[in-house]
């Protein structure tokens, strides 16, 4: 198997289920059973209304942009630079930071639609990304 | 907000190492260097010692310290998370058990071979699954790996929602870098910084250029705190402590408090200055000096607007009109700050505000009588405020 750059998560009781959606395609947002809000990052309570119970749902992959930076330096190895991070907030309601691709850093800004793309490493890892959204200007 | 800690204890010593980019000795020795001088600055011998406050983040371990000083036993020791949002935590920590009697003379301490020893934003990796390492997992695989991409997220959305603009940074840069022409001890002593530098900095995490980041550095740095009444006994002036608070709001994280309602302000430092006002009876027309913690320029802007020096939106307006300059509304960072003089986690920031109270800082305002020093931005922090006595 290919060598990846990319520092892994540690895969806990309390993260490793959300990994292993992404690894099956999904992007996943946590949700308390009890009273249904939606939580990310994942915890295992709700802070709304102390429950342990919680499933997820599927976030759809559509969002827009709430903020962002373009990083320049350091470089570390493998990423490439500048690299666009993004801080989406998904149409479901809870904000995901992740990286922005297929987009020029002049063309960033704030408020844009994005959507979701699986993006797989070499060795397999997959994580989610983004991409300015394709249906944006129909 | 209970006044009960209010002037029950002071600043009676400050002691600091060089400062410099490769100390050659270790953290520990660092530490009781800055130990030493500052029991020697007070006039009480290391061996009336009982208590030691650090950060979790330093390497040296309080009774380590004590040994190698020659303190006496210890009644307290104890360590403060969050990185630079440890600073005043560790004199809040040092305050309340000379208030209560618990310690009588207390040591709050930061050394650190910061730039060429372990430095900051050099990633965090390992087996270990704790909620900390889970924490930053979410944003370690993307490649946000420093503190500059961490803050500036939030920089970025300030900035666009409030029209804040590089050169409003640059502002910011240039007028602690001015300090730093009077302090000898500052990185950039004899180092002046024009706009165009600034400018022409490099890009690194955008809007965050080169010299909107702080130094990184070897060097330590150590606050003797004791009681009002025996700091009065001592050989300098004491600083007052009128107010000292810790802070930490709901949805709080560690530099990345992407998830709450507002991402253009502070609410822990909102609360800080709610809390450390309501404790020593005070308001910011009360404050005329700060030394407001500036790992980051865009930072210092934003908490002109959370202890309500201005209202929100306005910071820029007052790095503008040189608020922050020596003959400003508020001067800031007098020392150079730790953009200019030096990166001791904030610590050298708390020895600049005694420095103030005492009237001697290298870049001495007129007629100071209560001074502001925050800790870190973008994680749980703190407040606080000296007074002359
Ligand atoms: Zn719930």
């Amino acid at each position: 198997m290919a060598q990846s750059f990319r520092m892994k998560p540690p895969m806990g009781e309390d993260n490793g289920w959300w990994w292993q959606q992404a690894a099956e395609g999904n992007l996943a947002i946590q949700r308390c059973k009890a009273c249904s809000t939606l939580r990310h990052p994942p915890r295992p309570m709700c802070g709304d209304c102390q429950s342990l119970e919680w499933d997820h749902v599927v976030a759809s992959g559509r969002g827009t942009l709430d903020s962002f930076t373009v990083l320049h330096h350091p470089q570390f190895p493998g990423f490439d630079y500048p690299l666009i991070i993004i801080l989406v907030k998904l149409e479901e309601g809870t904000r995901f930071t992740s990286q922005l691709i297929n987009c020029s850093e002049d063309a960033v800004e704030f408020g844009m639609p994005v959507e979701m793309v699986m993006h797989e490493d070499p060795d397999g890892f997959r994580l989610p990304m983004f991409q300015p959204a394709q249906g944006a200007h129909a | 907000m209970s006044q009960f800690l209010k002037d029950k204890a002071a600043i009676a010593g400050i002691g600091l190492t060089e400062f410099s980019k490769k100390s050659g000795v270790s953290e520990l020795s660092l530490a009781a260097q800055a130990t030493l001088a500052a029991c020697e600055d007070a006039g009480l011998p290391p061996s009336e010692i009982d208590g030691f406050v650090s950060y979790t983040l330093d390497s040296t371990d309080e009774i380590e310290l004590a040994r190698t000083v020659g303190a006496g036993d210890l009644k307290l020791f104890t360590k403060v998370n969050y990185g630079g949002g440890a600073a005043v935590g560790t004199i809040l920590h040092a305050v309340m058990a000379v208030a209560t009697g618990v310690a009588d003379n207390v040591i709050c301490y930061r050394a650190m071979n910061g730039r060429s020893g372990q430095r900051m934003g050099q990633g965090i990796s390992g087996q270990i699954v704790s909620s900390d390492l889970v924490h930053w997992s979410w944003y370690m695989p993307y490649g946000m790996l420093t503190p500059g991409s961490w803050i500036a997220m939030i920089a970025n959305k300030y900035m666009h929602h409030h029209g804040v603009t590089a050169e409003d940074l640059g502002r910011v840069a240039i007028s602690q870098r001015n300090y730093a022409q009077s302090n000898p001890r500052s990185f950039f002593h004899g180092k002046p910084l024009t706009m165009e530098d600034y400018l022409a900095s490099k890009m690194i995490a955008d809007p965050l250029r080169l010299y909107d980041f702080c130094q990184e550095t070897d060097g330590g740095c150590a606050i003797l705190v004791t009681s009002a009444e025996r700091a009065r006994d001592l050989q300098q002036k004491p600083a007052i402590i009128r107010g000292v608070v810790q802070a930490s709001t709901r949805g709080q994280e560690q530099m990345t408090s992407y998830y709450r309602d507002e991402l253009d302000s502070l609410p822990e430092m909102e609360m800080a200055a709610k809390l450390v006002y309501a404790q020593s009876g005070l308001g910011p027309d009360d404050i005329n000096a700060a030394c407001l913690y500036d790992a980051f320029t865009s930072e210092v802007i934003m908490q002109l607007e959370s202890f309500g020096f201005c209202g929100r939106g306005e910071g820029k307006d007052m790095v503008r009109d040189g608020a922050l300059d020596i003959d400003g509304r508020l001067p800031n960072n007098t020392h150079g700050g730790l953009l200019s003089e030096a990166y001791i986690h904030g610590m050298n920031s708390i020895a600049e505000g005694a420095r103030l109270v005492r009237g001697t800082s290298t870049s001495q305002p007129k007629g100071v009588e209560h001074v502001l020093v925050s800790s870190g931005v973008g994680v749980p922090t703190g407040a606080l405020i000296l007074a002359r006595d």
